[in-house]
């Protein structure tokens, strides 16, 4: 059978049995990082964690000094979607987090062709926000980050 | 030294992106006048009010961009306020006693608009955009404006535009590390890339967002997403009488200041240039008369931590005597600043 999709048969992983996070620090810090786990592929109906996209160990919070790193892990080296899952990462925490925090999103070393390009252009604020002003792309990020919201 | 807050404006209700003074106001008694734009759409106008010195909106410029305004700024006359959108235009808006009337809308870009600027005479208008590319658009009769020149070169997005304050020399900067220099080397509107500051020559490593003159025209300041300011000088201004262009070069790199994407800097008159970065602070440096042969020129001045609860998109020094700092940010709000001893 010929398939469109890039990655037609991804290796599916558990679901992690969620870790309690000891409570943060700051009053008025009653969002969370987890959310993004449950985020789908845009190419597939799992979430990113069941792909191993995305690992709670992967995401660094520093709450003290308002910053979080997530590093993801595109399940084929060459995966066009890269970008449009950083885009809905970015997404996700910039409606989840207080906007005090600075957000950096990067694939992880060694799991892209065009890491360094992938990396810029997920970092890049006026591109993010160019980016969520086009339609097809505000919608394709909408439906990705559907299920996170149930 | 100290920066001093003045006031906090509110209004816009996203990210202010940029800010340009109207270089006509600040002195023979008419109050300062500044423009700023946002991911909101739209455009306000403040000025200061010259008995209370505080500051008011007098207008908002809306219902013609349909998204973001990246960008803004006057003719050398103060009588045309141009923006540059994301929706791929560029609005040239007229000031009729207070009334802003949009009077033409610059088509072309392929996608979206970031920078525009206007030479130092104010016949011509630089524009650059997502679709790699700068054009120059001459001004006619009639608010007419008629594209000279599309200048292909730079191989990823164009941030920024910017003329030399006297000469017709464009300076443009990229998402692909360098910084082009364009010149009219005939008399026929041929545009031509005369040098290209990039990595081999100590240029940039990481997109270039923004770039500054010195007062006297032969210093510039760069600053760029690897976290370093970089300061170019030339010989001579502008093109010299046998043809030739005067190259720019590396002065020196100011780099451990910055921890986060340095987007906006800017040459007071005094000499002293500000940063506004993404780590929400605005730094002031000047020049170091005590460095040591081969160190830094500069020397940081001051850092005002937490100057925005945001990212600092763009710190822009007003015309007049004695200069405030305007500063916009993701938080949505700009701030006035002085410069207290």
């Amino acid at each position: 059978m010929v398939s469109g999709l890039i990655n037609a048969n991804p290796i599916i992983y558990q679901k992690k049995e969620r870790r309690l996070r000891t409570a943060p620090s700051l009053p008025h810090d009653e969002y969370s990082v987890e959310p993004i786990d449950q985020q789908e592929d845009p190419e597939h109906p799992y979430s990113l964690e069941e792909l191993k996209v995305i690992t709670e160990d992967a995401i660094e919070v520093d709450d003290r000094h308002s910053y979080v790193r997530v590093t993801f892990t595109p399940t084929v080296e060459h995966c066009s979607m890269a970008t449009v899952i950083g885009l809905c990462l970015r997404v996700k925490l910039m409606r989840s987090l207080p906007s005090r925090y600075k957000v950096d999103i990067r694939v992880a070393p060694g799991s892209h062709a065009t890491e360094a390009a992938v990396n810029k252009q997920l970092n890049d604020k006026e591109r993010v926000a160019a980016a969520l002003e086009n339609p097809n792309l505000l919608d394709m990020v909408g439906e990705c980050l559907a299920p996170t919201y149930d | 030294m100290e920066l001093k807050e003045i006031q906090r404006l509110e209004g816009h209700t996203d990210r202010v992106w940029s800010l340009a003074w109207n270089p006509a106001t600040g002195h023979a008694g008419v109050p300062l006048v500044f423009a700023s734009c946002s991911g909101d759409k739209t455009v306000r106008i403040w000025e200061q009010n010259l008995s209370s010195r505080l500051w008011e909106c007098k207008t908002v410029l809306e219902e013609t961009h349909i998204r973001t305004v990246r960008s803004c700024a006057w003719s050398p006359s103060g009588k045309l306020l141009a923006t540059a959108s994301f929706d791929a235009t560029t609005a040239i808006w007229e000031n009729v006693g207070g009334d802003f009337e949009c009077v033409s809308t610059l088509e072309g870009h392929e996608n979206e608009v970031k920078s525009v600027c206007w030479n130092a005479s104010g016949n011509l208008l630089a524009t650059c955009s997502r679709d790699k590319s700068v054009w120059i658009w001459e001004v006619q009769p009639g608010n007419e404006f008629e594209c000279v020149s599309v200048l292909q070169g730079h191989t990823q997005d164009v941030k920024m535009v910017k003329w030399h304050p006297t000469e017709d020399i464009l300076f443009s900067c990229s998402y692909d590390n360098s910084v082009k220099v364009w010149a009219d080397e005939g008399d026929s509107d041929d545009w031509q890339c005369v040098q290209t500051l990039g990595e081999p020559n100590n240029g940039h490593t990481s997109t270039v967002w923004a770039l500054s003159f010195n007062p006297g025209g032969d210093k510039m300041v760069t600053c760029s997403d690897d976290l370093t300011l970089k300061v170019w000088e030339t010989e001579s201004i502008g093109m010299q009488s046998g043809g030739g262009f005067a190259p720019w070069r590396h002065l020196c790199t100011l780099s451990g200041y910055h921890g986060r994407t340095i987007f906006s800097v800017h040459w007071s008159g005094e000499g002293i240039f500000a940063s506004g970065a993404a780590d929400d602070a605005i730094r002031l440096f000047v020049e170091d008369t005590e460095s040591q042969a081969g160190g830094p020129l500069y020397k940081l001045l001051l850092k005002k931590e937490k100057a925005h609860d945001m990212d600092v998109n763009s710190v822009q020094w007003s015309p007049g005597e004695k200069p405030l700092l305007a500063s916009a940010s993701d938080d949505g709000t700009i701030k006035v600043w002085e410069l207290v001893s």
